[in-house]
């Protein structure tokens, strides 16, 4: 990076030099874009769930569909998320410290499921696990239940969410090359011991990062979800598919209440996006300046 | 999409020698680095045998084996009976619907997208950081969140409603509606892959054009322009790709009639809730190969936008 001579935000402007009425045109569409777009929607979510006062909201985020919504939701990301954080983990380990043919192949698929649309992502499992489908009469011999269930809204969230540990990891561990672990390898720890000791604290901010990222989408899936949920009320209803019923049936500050809970997850998200990004940033800059 | 629903994460979380040529995460070659002389590693360091077949059978039963389902149902069709299918008069109007409002929504996001990211990595003014970690609320927001949210506020009694509505612009239950969604879920991305290449571009290029007597619209539009190129093709593409398969935020804004504001997934949707599971899988064949596609093209960009940034930086 070259070095900044002068602080960033004014040798910017100053080398662009742009007239100050230009600069100040531009701030206010980018603002007004952001404004219409983003802030006013995210305003609106709150404003609409508190308009018929708190009493309404915390009945219509209380009430028993209600609560098995957020359970349900909460169960499904507590499989999702882990089992994409193992799988991000061997799947970095393997694409950063080794060398085999056909490693970028394996990238490229790793994030294909990124590329589907979330109505296809959870046809495809409809597909394979449906009654129409390869498993359907085995499953319904045994009574066991794919589609409209528990597993089937696991199985279409993993599929949605599945690059992103992978994909923040990959990155991150080839840029650290593999100097460290041979070193410990060498000198006699074990390849557990390698990893937890050695490799973990290297990536631990982005694994943080990519499973606030894996989790916020998660718990917000709405496409590959309904596709594959059957929507039965205080069964396979999560809360995204809650939030559409109840629009649906017109009860918008309802409605609105429960989009607020999702909405409160997001921006916890970015706050938590945020604070990663400020830890790793200065992290950096102390290791630069201790270099210099 | 390769949604790369991060694209600034890298930039920040990879210290040192990788840090400048790498715009976008889905990098595979940290340049020049240990990589090159990691050959033979596999006898040094544990885990590649295991970590190469958890790898590959999560993947296979997962991903691969579940989308390959899609299409060999799809072969069990004749080919006129597939193309009557994914041509009927419907579906072609939700393609166009779909395909279309995608790329306004995509060229739109370009537009703003650029101003956005210019303001952001350029200019001073207050709420900036508040600003800047909020453009990635589509990536947050659950998609049905915002799809009610924007129905409320573009419905004709809602808050932007009620203004346009006496200049005769229904945006809610229209097209226009769709376009709306599309281009708030695709609003991050322009931004998130055009902002770290200004933030890393030399100063000294613009400086120069200035003492060479270029006025700054010149030295942008000769000099910084060509270098954000690639990454601001990248980040369209980006955009269209998600754009092209979302569901969540369009479904409760378009109004959902058919040949006029029915969009390809819903099409999909309305054929599994019939139980035509032969005619759902035939349209979403044509969406993975188109998004397949898309993907190729977008790993294409991707690696033209690091060699024309890795040539400045």
């Amino acid at each position: 990076m070259p070095a900044t001579p002068y602080p960033r935000h004014l040798s910017r402007a100053a080398a662009s030099g742009e007239p100050a009425f230009v600069r100040l045109l531009l701030v206010g569409i980018a603002l007004t874009f952001l404004t219409l777009f983003l802030f006013t929607p995210l305003a609106f979510v709150f404003v609409q769930a508190l308009r018929k006062g708190v009493g309404v909201y915390l009945a219509a985020i209380t009430e028993p569909d209600a609560v098995d919504a957020i359970r349900l939701t909460l169960l499904v990301a507590a499989i999702a998320v882990p089992a994409n954080l193992a799988f991000g983990i061997a799947a970095a380990w393997t694409i950063a410290k080794f060398t085999f043919p056909g490693k970028n192949v394996l990238v490229t698929l790793i994030d294909l499921p990124f590329s589907v649309s979330p109505v296809v992502s959870g046809l495809i499992y409809v597909l394979i696990f449906g009654l129409q489908g390869w498993f359907g009469s085995w499953l319904q011999a045994h009574e066991l239940k794919v589609i409209f269930a528990v597993p089937g809204i696991v199985l279409a969230t993993i599929f949605v969410t599945f690059p992103f540990v992978a994909r923040e990891l990959i990155p991150l561990m080839q840029a650290q090359g593999t100097e460290q672990e041979e070193a410990a390898t060498v000198l006699g720890a074990g390849g557990w011991q390698t990893f937890v000791r050695v490799t973990l604290p290297n990536i631990k901010w982005g694994l943080l990062y990519g499973v606030i990222l894996c989790n916020a989408r998660a718990m917000g899936e709405f496409g590959a979800v309904s596709v594959v949920s059957g929507h039965i009320r205080g069964a396979t209803n999560t809360l995204p598919l809650h939030v559409e019923i109840l629009y649906n049936e017109y009860q918008f500050a309802a409605a609105f209440a429960v989009a607020s809970l999702l909405a409160l997850l997001a921006l916890l998200t970015l706050a938590l996006k945020y604070a990663v990004e400020q830890r790793t940033r200065t992290g950096f800059h102390s290791r630069e300046r201790e270099r210099q | 999409m390769s949604a790369a629903f991060s694209p600034t994460s890298v930039r920040r979380l990879v210290p040192a020698s990788g840090a400048h040529v790498l715009p976008v995460p889905r990098t595979v070659e940290a340049r020049g680095t240990a990589p090159d002389r990691c050959r033979g590693n596999r006898r040094v360091l544990p885990g590649f045998g295991i970590g190469l077949g958890c790898t590959l059978l999560y993947l296979g039963l997962l991903v691969l084996i579940p989308l390959s389902a899609a299409f060999i149902r799809t072969a069990q069709l004749t080919w006129p009976a597939f193309v009557d299918i994914v041509t009927a008069p419907r579906v072609l109007a939700s393609y166009r619907l779909t395909f279309g409002a995608a790329l306004a929504a995509a060229a739109i996001n370009l537009a703003f997208g650029l101003i956005v990211a210019w303001v952001l990595v350029r200019y001073p003014f207050p709420g900036k950081r508040l600003v800047d970690a909020l453009v990635d609320l589509p990536f947050a927001l659950p998609t049905a969140v915002a799809g009610i949210a924007l129905t409320g506020l573009f419905a004709p009694n809602g808050w932007f409603g009620a203004w346009l509505a006496p200049l005769g612009i229904k945006v809610a239950f229209t097209p226009l509606g769709v376009l709306v969604a599309l281009t708030f879920i695709g609003l991050p991305f322009v931004v998130r892959t055009v902002q770290p290449v200004l933030e890393e571009l030399p100063r000294e290029l613009e400086e120069a054009a200035a003492t060479l007597g270029a006025s700054p619209w010149q030295s942008f539009r000769r000099v910084v322009f060509p270098i954000l190129l690639p990454a601001l093709m990248t980040g369209f593409a980006l955009a269209f790709a998600r754009a092209i398969g979302e569901y969540g935020s369009v479904i409760f804004i378009a109004g959902n009639m058919p040949m006029v504001s029915e969009i390809t997934p819903l099409i999909i949707i309305t054929k599994l809730e019939q139980y035509d599971y032969t005619g759902a899988t035939a349209i979403a064949v044509v969406m993975l190969v188109a998004a397949f596609a898309l993907l190729l093209l977008i790993n294409a960009l991707q690696a033209w936008t690091r060699r024309r940034q890795g040539a400045f930086a």
